[in-house]
């Protein structure tokens, strides 16, 4: 698939932003860099910053290849930030005490840069996933960066109605840490208790916004815990007590571990929440389901949305068209 | 007469014009202050502690007290409870004795920090209609879970250590029998099994007639050992070390002998009419690998099936002290602020050693999280908690669940007069004396401190509604929903709170 039915679907959702950021994702967008990491940073001025990341990245691997992110001029878009891309390849003997060296690079080199190199944000981190966002509305930032020109066979889209920070190209979703991405629509409550849960395990929260640790806490569950992202939706969204004290007694062992083990990780507040990596995409709300989140499917393919307009935009001949319960995680898995 | 009377503290007046005579004040004060005369009541205001018990009791409204009627000669440095202090030094070369908790108008930290309630970003959540969690468990987690890929589904390896399940982050702290009559303590048991939570034995045994709500009970080893042995050990819902005390960090105990009746001597375990003293510290813990051995050994004794709490004072290195607690195997951490009540606790001690429980649970909480064993212990917090607000507050601050003492006290009648340690007590709570523990029914002082617990749970629940959070896991350690009001920018970093407007 191509940009351009994602980029028409989220135009369908124009009147929930406020034209002050939006942004897509795709993965398998780089076939020939595959194998690479693909960093891509937010540079306010290239020739102030950049020496700085080259030689952060440059202590720990090698850089296969680097660009700038190819942009075209769109009068409704200021461009505040250059966009650069590398390819990247740590070096997996630095980390010699980490079962997963290469991401562990990768992770500390994002939170690194992020907090010690000023006007350097590193905002993408994944093998072969592509993220592009920028201040503006949803289609003249797919405009922007042309993402018709890219192809994937997994799409993330966002439109912001920024309250926060607008303005700020880091703020907008995609969210992305190695392979995870995260768009958002909602406001996490319980932010304070999630960050500093998560940031006594290395992270470091830079964007100034809540959905970041999104990405932070499934890295954390599915790839450093070892949880399905199932269980990991369920630690994020758990079942209340009143239902866990109803089930059997192997189901309720387990739920009331989780909630026990990962209280802090829970999220309450009102959201519906994409998360994506290599191999699929989860789709999941609060637990009394405070925001919209309705799912389709058309053969192999599956849609998740705020508004099933925008799905139907995208696939006019859909098969099924469902909403999932409140805290129900919806998996969408690549086919073998 | 070098020294001469001082100043009275409190002027009691009865009103002839609206006194009939009845004879209850008499009757009620234990501290010997009003004598019917014919047809007069005659009174010694001297001897008056503004308990407030013959205010209650008079069916006229007859009587008014009035605090220092005349008052020392003002000086700003020279006050008069250091004059009176001196005064009262010079005639007995003793220390001073004081009840109840920190009286220095020290500002409450709790008061220059407030809440935060959602809108429009965020809808609020309303209690009376959707779910609101405050089930807490305290003891052990695991920092992670372990699974074992059975074909589709994952199955848990990982065992869970026993936990508490209470269902409100209220529990009552340790006041003993002894330091508070029978009729306090099951007033109290009664209303904590009612409410789904706990209560603390503190030192003082566990009297046969609390086995009914054994359950409920959190037993507590102290540097006495009043008390313990298997039978107690066993029958606890928990096991409580106690280190320290907020009230009197530092220093042991002492239940004076006249409070030793039968019935205490026999729960406690010493001979009647002796002293019971609590060294300052556990003679058999001298290092921080020592308080593990004991830790380990109460495990044992009872099988690992009971979780083990550590109580320690809120001093300056607190948090520290937490964290060896945290790798010892105990399973939980009460940390007892310096507003902490006590039945008698040196007047010096009481007033100026220690920290607030603010502070202290703050940085406790935030030195756990820096060395990744949060999970290891949970925080219980005590000492000034005084209403739903600060629960929530000092939850916000990252404690998992509370203890109130004063406050569960107050809610049986006591009127924080601070006379606890003469064992007078005219609402039947700090005292032994039979005719004085009778005011006290259990049945009607039990409703009392349920109501409270219950009525606090309720606004904690609206107050977390109000913030957008539905659940108390949530709102633990969440700082970023308080803001400080002119706290200074020292105490907020130590918080981590920001201030109002940011």
């Amino acid at each position: 698939m191509d940009g351009t039915k994602i980029r028409s679907a989220l135009s369908m959702m124009d009147e929930r932003g406020s034209g002050e950021g939006a942004g897509y994702a795709v993965y398998g967008a780089f076939p020939e860099f595959a194998d690479y990491y693909a960093i891509h940073v937010f540079f306010d001025a290239v020739h102030e910053s950049k020496a700085a990341v080259d030689r952060e990245l440059g202590n720990w691997g090698t850089v296969v290849h680097e660009e700038e992110v190819p942009t075209y001029e769109n009068r409704n878009i200021r461009k505040v930030h250059t966009p650069w891309r590398y390819f990247f390849k740590p070096d997996p003997s630095l980390m010699p005490r980490s079962e997963t060296p290469e991401d562990d690079i990768v992770m500390h080199l994002v939170m690194k840069i992020n907090t010690t190199i000023p006007g350097a944000l590193v905002y993408a981190s994944g093998k072969n996933v592509a993220i592009f966002k920028a201040s503006g509305w949803p289609e003249d930032v797919a405009d922007f960066y042309r993402i018709q020109d890219y192809s994937g066979y997994i799409w993330l889209a966002h439109n912001r109605y920024p309250t926060n920070t607008p303005g700020w190209w880091g703020g907008a979703h995609p969210f992305n840490l190695l392979g995870w991405s995260v768009v958002h629509n909602g406001e996490i409550t319980s932010y304070g208790t999630n960050r500093r849960f998560i940031e006594s395990y290395g992270y470091r929260c830079t964007m100034y916004t809540d959905t970041e640790v999104v990405a932070y806490l499934f890295d954390l569950l599915v790839r450093r815990h070892g949880l399905s992202p199932e269980m990991a939706v369920k630690a994020l969204a758990p079942p209340f007590w009143d239902d866990i004290d109803r089930m059997d007694k192997k189901e309720r062992t387990l739920y009331t571990a989780i909630r026990l083990a990962y209280g802090s990780a829970m999220m309450n507040g009102p959201f519906a929440i994409v998360v994506a990596q290599r191999d699929g995409i989860v789709g999941f709300t609060d637990r009394i389901k405070l925001r919209p989140l309705v799912c389709g499917t058309a053969g192999s393919r599956l849609y998740i949305s705020s508004e099933e307009a925008a799905i139907r935009t995208m696939e006019p001949g859909l098969e099924e068209v469902f909403m999932p319960r409140a805290g129900e995680p919806v998996i969408g898995r690549l086919g073998k | 007469m070098t020294i001469g009377s001082v100043p009275v503290r409190f002027r009691i007046t009865v009103d002839g014009s609206r006194c009939m005579l009845c004879g209850r004040c008499v009757e009620n004060c234990p501290y010997d202050v009003f004598r019917k005369e014919s047809d007069t009541i005659h009174v010694n205001s001297r001897k008056c502690v503004a308990c407030h018990r013959c205010i209650a009791m008079c069916p006229r409204d007859a009587i008014s007290i009035k605090e220092r009627p005349v008052d020392y000669r003002s000086h700003p440095v020279w006050t008069e409870e250091a004059r009176e202090s001196i005064y009262n030094q010079a005639r007995t070369g003793k220390i001073i004795l004081a009840g109840m908790g920190n009286a220095k108008p020290y500002p409450v930290i709790f008061d220059s920090l407030v809440l935060d309630a959602c809108q429009v970003t965020n809808p609020s959540i309303d209690p009376l209609r959707e779910p609101m969690e405050l089930r807490t468990y305290i003891g052990k987690k695991p920092g992670r879970l372990e699974f074992r890929d059975d074909g589709d589904c994952q199955s848990l390896v990982t065992t869970l250590a026993p936990n508490l399940e209470l269902a409100t982050p209220i529990m009552v702290g340790h006041m003993s029998y002894g330091a508070i009559s029978l009729n306090a303590q099951k007033s109290i048991a009664m209303a904590v099994r009612e409410s789904g939570t706990f209560m603390g034995t503190g030192e003082g045994g566990l009297h046969p007639s609390l086995y009914p709500f054994q359950d409920h009970v959190i037993v507590q080893v102290a540097s006495g050992r009043f008390g313990v042995d298997i039978n107690y050990l066993e029958r606890g819902a928990a096991i409580e070390i106690k280190i320290g005390q907020g009230a009197k960090p530092g220093i042991g105990g002492h239940l004076p002998g006249e409070k030793v009746c039968e019935d205490v001597s026999s729960t406690r375990m010493i001979p009647v009419g002796s002293d019971a003293i609590s060294p300052a510290p556990h003679h058999d813990i001298y290092s921080i690998e020592d308080l593990k051995q004991l830790v380990r050994s109460l495990k044992e004794a009872t099988e690992w099936k009971k979780p083990v709490f550590v109580k320690i004072a809120a001093v300056h290195n607190s948090a520290a002290i937490a964290a060896g607690i945290a790798r010892s195997s105990a399973d939980a951490v009460v940390i007892d602020g310096f507003r902490g009540g006590t039945g008698a606790a040196p007047r010096v001690f009481r007033d100026h050693v220690g920290i607030p429980i603010e502070a202290a649970v703050a940085s406790v909480d935030a030195k756990l999280r820096s060395q990744g064993i949060r999970n290891e212990v949970s925080i219980i917090a005590s000492g000034g908690i005084r209403e739903s607000a600060d629960v929530a507050k000092v939850i916000a601050l990252g404690a998992d669940a509370v203890y109130i003492g004063t406050a569960a006290l107050v809610a049986m009648g006591c009127r924080v007069c601070g006379t606890c340690y003469r064992g007078l007590c005219p609402w039947g709570i700090a005292t032994q004396r039979p005719d004085l523990v009778a005011r006290l029914d259990p049945e009607v002082a039990s409703r009392n401190v349920a109501n409270l617990i219950h009525a606090w749970t309720l606004e904690l629940s609206e107050l977390m509604g109000a913030a957008g959070i539905n659940s108390i896991e949530s709102l633990r350690g969440n700082r970023d929903r308080l803001r400080g009001y002119l706290l200074d920018e020292s105490i907020m970093r130590v918080l981590d709170v920001k201030p109002v407007g940011a």
